[in-house]
């Protein structure tokens, strides 16, 4: 999936990888799409539940071994 | 987006493993668009600290027990498992191997994030502590009636 920006929270535990997702959203424009890449298995579970607090869009991940790419879009 | 919900946690815990436990709660909650609200009372009140060993208008009773049991979040032990510090070290350790913020770095973040700090004045009675003995985090210095006031206004009100 295209992503406008990339965040890698490879080896970072909860609740890190939402923290820096937040930190990251907010320096973004309305419909650019980040790319988190994760190695906690939390994030599955983590990331949709954020971005429903939030009103941002979970639009999926990609998991590749231990690696997963979990991708967000900014609420417009 | 929803409307914006708010969060309280009471920290009454001054133990390494309960404070690193709440800070973690507020910080996904400000990273989740919650207004954080943090009470630290009684033992708690360590956590924020500066750990200054100063009389200041401690009674010997109170200063006695400062020393005992000095602030700073730097000095907070585990509750379990401490074994005169050797429990603690450890656990900095796997932490720090583990790229886990430690209680410093939790509390800056939750500066960062807006996250309000909020002193017992009571429990700074009790024990003879003033506004300068506390690092500068705090928000401010309020009774229960603020807590209750934030805590019924909360979707989330936590004890620890």
């Amino acid at each position: 999936m295209e992503a406008d920006r990339t965040i890698d929270c490879v080896g970072l535990y909860c609740p890190m990888p939402i923290v820096k997702t937040a930190q990251e959203i907010k320096k973004m424009e309305p419909g650019q799409v980040l790319e988190v890449l994760a190695d906690d298995v939390g994030i599955k579970s983590d990331m949709p539940a954020w971005a429903e607090k939030t009103g941002n869009e979970f639009l999926g991940l990609e998991e590749d071994g231990g690696e997963i790419k979990v991708y967000v879009r900014k609420a417009k | 987006m929803a409307e914006e919900e708010s969060m309280t946690l009471i920290v009454f815990s001054g133990d390494l493993d309960k404070a690193l436990a709440a800070f973690n709660l507020a910080n996904t909650g400000a990273s989740m668009g919650m207004t954080v609200n943090m009470f630290f009372t009684f033992w708690g009140l360590s956590v924020i600290e500066k750990g200054s060993l100063d009389r200041g208008k401690k009674s010997p009773m109170q200063w006695m027990m400062g020393m005992m049991n000095r602030g700073g979040p730097g000095r907070r032990k585990l509750s379990k498992m401490n074994m005169a510090g050797f429990g603690t070290h450890t656990m900095k350790g796997l932490m720090k191997r583990y790229r886990m913020p430690n209680l410093d770095e939790s509390i800056t973040l939750a500066k960062e994030q807006g996250v309000r700090f909020l002193a017992c004045t009571t429990s700074m009675a009790i024990m003879g502590l003033e506004e300068s003995d506390f690092l500068d985090v705090v928000d401010d210095f309020v009774g229960a009636a603020t807590y209750l006031s934030l805590a019924t206004e909360g979707k989330v009100n936590l004890f620890i």
